[in-house]
């Protein structure tokens, strides 16, 4: 969607950007790929087991952002990111910290469903196998089962764990994903448009999904569909070009948005 | 965010449906302003043609609340609006169904002209009909203008000038118990225009729940049934 806007964007952020109960805090994040800055002074705390919706036009910057928090972002070539970014007051970009733990405690879920072209039980009993979780078969077996389950999948795939994920329906194996980033046991899961490639079925699945997660986790959802937004989260922080312009309870944003930016983009107009 | 345009939508046609909704509404307000005028002149003109008019017309502004609510129905269900696009939806649903009643009362008030015109001529209690109706046009003008220019600023206003309206009813009610103990043969006229002017006060608290939903699309804030109002 094309957003044409002449007004200035603003430097500060308008809302309730921090949270008394902090599970991640960033503060003054930039992202810069190579010399083009991507994200611009975020300061944004996400709580315990809290749902937060990012959203925003294509090209905001929320899922830069989102990648930041488990460092995704080191992967790409170029990507810098400056600033602070904590979780439960642990540096996430110290030197010292080991990516792949923090990957494990920060899980995340990708738009389109990857599950490893191996059976239902292993990409589940992948990650705690490699994270040395299970001592024996029995754990595994058990990790396994309360992940499926935590998923909402247990009872789809119970009889056929030993099948080739790939053969599951694509809201199955979006499923199947939640349960591989939950087996680890992770204190915040990050969903990168979840169910964009998924039927309405298959989403109002992984929405109530979302929810039984909140009790347990904290959840970063980065999603195109603002219904979707309102349904599943808390609180919603509004992205612009590369720039936070509002958080808030998501039933004010959606009801008496605090900014013109915000109320123009939910509502569907341009500038 | 008080500069509220319902223009600019990325799908043209919704502009086109929410303004047709504003200004169905409109058409709707300006009918009952109709209807209140003429009843009123009705009972004091004792003009039961007039009375009649009024009467029949009633069955096209209920048409123009179903129609108004279900073009409100069917937007939500295409374009689930949000924000100030939900709030006015959300309002305007909830202001026919006061210009509906408003045109009730209106009728009432009619089929209370027919009454009284039957009866034979009689000047008693008009003078209280005559100074409550000229306040209530005035309110129920003043709500829809607001709601014509989205002004919260004279919604809040006029809110106000319904508290006078309760206070000249209650006048009224007083000068007529008079009228009927100096005259117990008068009791059945003056009982109509104790109606007459209960419609009246009633129209004056739909008119304020006018005003209550502009402040609700313009400021986001719900003040039904908060104190003072």
């Amino acid at each position: 969607m094309a957003i044409n806007n002449d007004r200035p964007i603003p430097t500060q952020s308008v809302g309730a950007q921090f949270h008394d109960n902090a599970r991640m805090s960033m503060r003054d994040v930039n992202i810069f790929y190579g010399d083009k800055q991507a994200i611009f002074d975020v300061s944004l705390d996400i709580g315990q087991n809290e749902v937060m919706a990012m959203i925003g036009p294509s090209g905001c910057g929320k899922s830069t952002f989102l990648r930041s928090l488990n460092r995704m972002n080191d992967t790409i070539e170029g990507c810098r990111v400056v600033g602070d970014i904590a979780m439960d007051g642990q540096d996430l970009y110290d030197s010292k910290l080991d990516v792949v733990e923090l990957r494990a405690r920060v899980g995340m879920v990708f738009q389109k469903p990857n599950p490893f072209p191996k059976s239902i039980y292993d990409n589940v009993a992948y990650g705690p196998k490699i994270h040395g979780l299970a001592e024996s078969r029995v754990d595994l077996d058990e990790i396994v089962e309360s992940s499926l389950r935590k998923a909402s999948l247990w009872n789809e795939v119970k009889d056929r764990l030993h099948q080739p994920g790939t053969g599951l329906s694509g809201g199955q194996q979006q499923r199947l994903c939640i349960a591989r980033a939950i087996a680890v046991n992770p204190e915040v899961i990050l969903m990168d448009e979840p169910c964009s490639a998924l039927d309405p079925i298959a989403t109002a699945k992984i929405e109530e999904l979302i929810e039984e997660l909140s009790e347990n986790f904290t959840i970063a959802i980065v999603t195109h569909s603002m219904q979707q937004a309102a349904r599943v989260s808390h609180r919603t922080a509004y992205f612009h070009l590369g720039r936070l312009i509002e958080v808030n309870p998501t039933e004010q944003v959606f009801t008496m948005p605090e900014h013109e930016l915000t109320e123009g983009y939910i509502t569907g107009r341009f500038g | 965010m008080e500069n509220l345009t319902f223009e600019n939508h990325i799908a043209s046609v919704f502009d086109e449906e929410l303004e047709e909704i504003r200004s169905d509404l409109m058409n709707m307000g300006g009918q009952v302003e109709q209807q209140l005028e003429d009843a009123v002149r009705a009972i004091c003109d004792a003009d039961s043609q007039l009375a009649e008019q009024v009467i029949q017309r009633d069955g096209k502004v209920d048409k123009m609340e179903l129609a108004i609510d279900e073009a409100c129905v069917l937007v939500i269900a295409r374009r689930q609006p949000a924000a100030s696009d939900l709030r006015l939806v959300v309002a305007v649903t909830r202001a026919v169904a006061d210009l509906e009643r408003i045109g009730d009362e209106a009728k009432k008030i009619a089929k209370h002209a027919l009454e009284l015109t039957e009866s034979g001529p009689s000047p008693m209690g008009y003078t209280e009909v005559r100074h409550l109706a000229q306040s209530v046009s005035q309110i129920l003008r003043n709500s829809l203008d607001a709601f014509a220019r989205f002004d919260a600023d004279a919604a809040l206003v006029t809110l106000e000038q319904d508290k006078q309206i309760d206070m000249d009813y209650k006048t009224a009610l007083r000068e007529l118990v008079t009228y009927m103990m100096e005259d117990p043969r008068s009791i059945g006229r003056v009982m109509s225009i104790m109606w007459v002017v209960r419609s009246l006060e009633r129209i004056g608290d739909h008119a304020k729940n006018l005003c209550e939903q502009v402040v609700f699309i313009v400021k986001g804030k719900d003040i039904r049934h908060s104190d003072g109002h």
